[in-house]
């Protein structure tokens, strides 16, 4: 049945939006789109290493993301820089370094588009056993420090207080999000992770009214974004990562209809 | 365990420094078992700083802090409501540990909230707030309940029926509190033991013995009257401009 390499893509892309859904919440609430995306430019770099010392791609990302992550903390701490410019920082020179990287590698033919955009072809039965097995290891996790980690996101002080430990879980939370990171570059590509993480749980806000509903329909739009972005890869020949947010995007257009109906029905 | 079972938190001399400048020093306060122990102080006094270290939020950079509590429950002076959550008050009310439905409204009713426990949180008044935030902490039945400044925005009868409310409590739950607040009526009239704070305990004691003339207060009886004679405490010291004390 994974013979066919969209089949594999599909189970694949599924298990990322799984996986994608109650993370991406979590980014929006604690508005760290930014940070989402400073790291998924960084998984670049980690694709040129694991290229150039042959290491499996999945880990060396995983590996550079919680690098950076590590590395936005500290600087935090030694600079008077503003969060956002720290970031961009980060993201932008872990990028250059990457780019710069693949135009040493030249002796090993690089499919650059793949990377930054996602390729459906690529996907392995292998990846699907990573998705699958690592998304359910990140889903696990995400269950235990979950109580932390959300008191947390609605106030620090009240959460350290009820001993909560957050400090802990926001560490943990990083590193869960730099996996889900390195389980979707090959589907997504670097540049556009962050757009599968944010939208489907920007549309599950606009209609949804408790934190569970939302992560219930963050997870099924990514689902449906993934399945439909996949077909219209297929059939119009697009790279996979792009045809999957333009999907989302649409989405996210139509959940604002209820929203529109509900204001139009309050100014009555 | 300590020698004495209904010691919540002890704090011996601690205090905290940012960026080299002491916020608060030298704060000796202990919190028993259905006592109120009552923060009192100016803006930027290091009321909040102090309440933190007894919640082990701030770790003291001196002293020592022992903490006895099982159960701490908070109710913070700021909480930002601009939040990108879907949060319905059912939602907070069970934010750090589940409280069954039962209890939820028993709590929401106390506080006059119970109308509000399907509403979004982002789109209570501040005062509506603030009432869901002590049902909240009440919910949990803490041993030690920190409030810091538990009733801002709260209309004036409400204002009223809450201090009532916080006194019932600490009775009831037989929990320790420690209080931050302006309302020096109720701070003279209900509490055990008053802290008056300027970066350092400028003087603790009873409220009687912190305001030598309390039937100054009753007579009185406004705000502004009160406020005048609890800062007329007998100063065996004088402050320099950070509130420390000059030699």
């Amino acid at each position: 049945m994974f013979d066919d390499f969209f089949i594999r893509a599909l189970v694949a892309g599924v298990g990322i939006a799984i996986v994608a859904g109650p993370l991406g919440c979590l980014v929006i609430w604690r508005r760290l789109s930014y940070f989402g995306d400073t790291l998924s430019h960084s998984a670049l770099l980690g694709v040129t290493l694991a290229y150039s010392f042959s290491l499996n791609i999945a880990f060396s990302v995983f590996v550079i993301s919680a690098v950076v992550a590590l590395l936005l903390v500290s600087l935090q701490k030694r600079t008077k820089l503003a969060g956002d410019s720290l970031l961009g920082l980060l993201a932008h020179s872990t990028l250059a370094i990457g780019l710069v990287l693949i135009g040493f590698l030249s002796y090993i033919r690089f499919d650059l588009m793949g990377l930054l955009f996602g390729d459906i072809l690529a996907v392995t039965t292998a990846d699907i056993g990573l998705v699958w097995i690592g998304g359910s290891i990140i889903l696990i996790i995400l269950y235990f420090i979950w109580k932390s980690l959300f008191s947390a996101t609605v106030n620090y002080d009240l959460s350290a207080a009820e001993g909560m430990r957050p400090e802990f879980s926001n560490f943990i939370f990083t590193l869960l999000l730099a996996g889900v990171i390195a389980l979707s570059i090959k589907m997504i590509g670097a540049l556009l992770i962050t757009g599968l993480l944010l939208i489907p749980a920007a549309i599950a806000r606009n209609i949804s009214n408790s934190p569970r509903q939302m992560i219930v329909i963050a997870i099924l739009s990514g689902i449906l974004s993934v399945v439909v972005g996949l077909f219209a890869s297929l059939e119009i020949n697009t790279s996979s990562g792009p045809s999957i947010i333009v999907v989302a995007l649409i989405l996210f257009i139509i959940s604002l209809v209820p929203l529109e109906i509900k204001g139009q029905l309050q100014k009555r | 365990m300590n020698e004495n079972n209904n010691l919540l938190v002890r704090l011996r001399d601690c205090g905290v420094q940012k960026s080299s400048k002491w916020i608060v020093k030298g704060i000796s306060l202990e919190i028993h078992k259905g006592k109120i122990v009552t923060l009192i102080g100016p803006n930027g006094s290091g009321k909040t700083t102090t309440a933190k270290m007894a919640l082990n939020i701030l770790k003291s950079d001196e002293g020592s802090i022992e903490n006895y509590s099982t159960k701490m429950a908070y109710v913070p002076q700021k909480i930002s409501i601009d939040w990108t959550m879907p949060l319905r008050v059912i939602d907070f009310m069970n934010l750090t540990s589940h409280i069954n439905k039962d209890e939820i409204i028993e709590a929401l009713e106390l506080t006059g909230v119970q109308h509000l426990i399907y509403d979004e949180i982002h789109n209570l008044s501040g005062g509506e707030f603030q009432r869901v935030l002590i049902a909240r902490a009440i919910a949990k039945k803490p041993d030690l309940l920190v409030l810091d400044e538990p009733v801002q925005g709260v209309d004036f009868n409400g204002e009223i029926a809450l201090y009532n409310l916080i006194k019932e409590i600490c009775i009831k739950l037989n929990c320790g509190i420690l209080l931050i607040s302006h309302d020096l009526h109720f701070v003279m009239s209900a509490t055990d033991h008053v802290i008056c704070l300027n970066g350092h305990i400028c003087c603790s004691g009873s409220p009687k013995s912190i305001v030598k003339n309390s039937s100054y207060i009753e007579l009185f009886g406004e705000h502004n009257a009160a406020t005048l004679s609890l800062y007329q405490h007998e100063h065996d010291h004088s402050h320099q401009t950070d509130g420390s004390v000059k030699n």
